[in-house]
């Protein structure tokens, strides 16, 4: 188990100790085609649960990322500046967006898990 | 596949965007352009008929030549852009898919009783676009290789009749093939044959003719937006600008005289961040001075382009600008187009 959770909207979190780790899911990267640009919050500004955090963009449009928890932006992928790639070419590693420090974590419940989502997100091909 | 104009489009294929673009601009895309409006207008001078809707300098079209020019309005407006041809025995002319019902209704309406306006509903078009366009066509139509740009010929290929000009909307060399639509898969497939031709989306035939610095009807150009402030002067023939005899004559002659109150420019953000159709435009002090609308990540110039139009007074190159892209102002610059240069086939080199 890799003891990733999703959201519906594609986003992806995993959870070490109080501190959440988030991207987009492969299948939301292969939807949205190559991207080109990540627009990354501001370290240590506040996110809410379902609120936007990020803004990725493919050559073919551009794409809300949603807060999957609520708390404090504790850490950017800087790596995505300079390479946006990565969302594709590893979405649920080196293309990670942000970490956040939980606030609530009882959120989590409210999560998806990897089989779970793969249902979903079949459903949503 | 997307909905465009009442036709189902692909967006891109099994490659994406950004491989097919690439693709485009080092060997050889082919795309399906069907749903553009082939129209024929024979009958006595056509020429001199279609002048009367554009202006464009028709009437000095060589047989055999194509232009480029607008429909216009009585302000100026461009109602639809298109290609027209001297066919020899008539005016062969491209428009857009989502204007040719209307422009084919105005056609007729216009020219009623002096040209016959004959929509060719049974022709499919297919563009073949890059360095490798024409090598490729030349082992099926060997005298395609040496035609010039902007010129159109007969031909026959694999027992298809075709006709083929030296044309395309990607700023690079490449031909648009129209043939009847029975003969369509199998053109298309005798293309796709060849080991330099890949199949090519909407998405990239956009990002292509956006780093090509070509409008895109409805977006960069449309019926509030003379040719003058598109910067498309370079398409009205000197007499036509002279003489006038188009509608919005008038108009587009005092914006020639005294210069366009806004004009479509390039710009290029600083940054990494597209800005995208509708981004505000906004001077350093914070006043709005126009928007964009083309805009987009450019595979070949490595990051974001866009065309827009600004405030006359704004609009030399070089002039820094702010893009407020989801509320936030990013520095950019007023730029010269095209973006990536034209690789048109001008000729070959001397030896």
């Amino acid at each position: 188990m890799s003891g990733l959770k999703y959201t519906k909207e594609h986003e992806w979190v995993r959870v070490d100790g109080d501190v959440a780790t988030v991207g987009i899911s492969d299948f939301a990267q292969s939807q949205l085609g190559d991207v080109v640009f990540v627009e990354l919050p501001e370290v240590g500004s506040q996110v809410k649960r379902d609120g936007n955090a990020a803004v990725v963009e493919s050559v073919k449009a551009a794409s809300d990322v949603y807060a999957p928890v609520s708390g404090e932006v504790v850490e950017v992928n800087g790596a995505l500046e300079d390479a946006p790639q990565l969302v594709n070419e590893s979405p649920v590693g080196d293309g990670w967006f942000m970490k956040i420090r939980l606030s609530d974590p009882s959120e989590l419940d409210g999560l998806m898990d990897e089989a779970a989502y793969a249902d979903y997100s079949e459903s949503q091909a | 596949m997307v909905p465009f104009a009442g036709y189902e489009m692909p967006v891109q294929y099994a490659e994406g965007i950004l491989a097919e673009h690439q693709h485009a601009r080092s060997a050889a895309a082919l795309f399906d352009v069907s749903h553009m409006g082939q129209v024929s207008l024979r009958g006595d001078d056509p020429a001199a008929a279609l002048e009367t809707l554009v202006p464009g300098d028709i009437a000095g079209l060589e047989p055999g030549r194509m232009r480029y020019t607008q429909f216009t309005n009585d302000r100026g407006g461009i109602l639809d852009d298109l290609m027209v041809t001297n066919a020899g025995d008539g005016l062969f002319l491209v428009v857009n898919a989502a204007c040719k019902a209307a422009d084919i209704a105005r056609l007729r309406g216009a020219l009623a009783g002096k040209v016959d306006v004959e929509e060719l509903a049974d022709r499919a078009l297919l563009a073949l676009q890059g360095p490798k366009a024409s090598a490729v066509l030349a082992r099926f139509a060997p005298e395609a290789a040496a035609m010039p740009f902007m010129s159109a010929l007969p031909f026959e290929i694999s027992g298809m009749r075709a006709v083929v000009s030296r044309s395309g909307y990607t700023g690079e060399d490449g031909y648009e093939i129209s043939v009847k639509d029975i003969d369509a898969v199998r053109m298309a497939e005798l293309l796709l044959a060849e080991p330099e031709v890949a199949p090519v989306g909407l998405g990239a035939r956009d990002s292509l003719r956006l780093e090509a610095g070509l409008c895109l009807y409805g977006h960069d150009i449309d019926e509030t937006t003379t040719p003058v402030e598109a910067g498309l002067v370079w398409s009205i023939g000197k007499r036509r600008r002279e003489e006038g005899g188009f509608p919005g004559d008038g108009i587009v002659q005092a914006q020639l005289r005294d210069g366009p109150p806004r004009k479509r420019v390039g710009i290029v953000p600083d940054g990494r961040a597209p800005a995208r159709e509708g981004t505000e435009i906004t001077d350093g002090g914070g006043v709005s001075i126009g928007h964009v609308t083309s805009g987009g990540f450019g595979p070949t110039a490595g990051g974001p382009v866009a065309m827009g139009y600004v405030d006359a007074a704004h609009a030399a190159v070089d002039t820094a600008v702010n893009l407020v892209v989801r509320g936030t102002p990013r520095p950019g610059r007023i730029r010269r187009m095209p973006f990536v240069p034209h690789s048109y086939y001008r000729g070959q080199e001397n030896p």
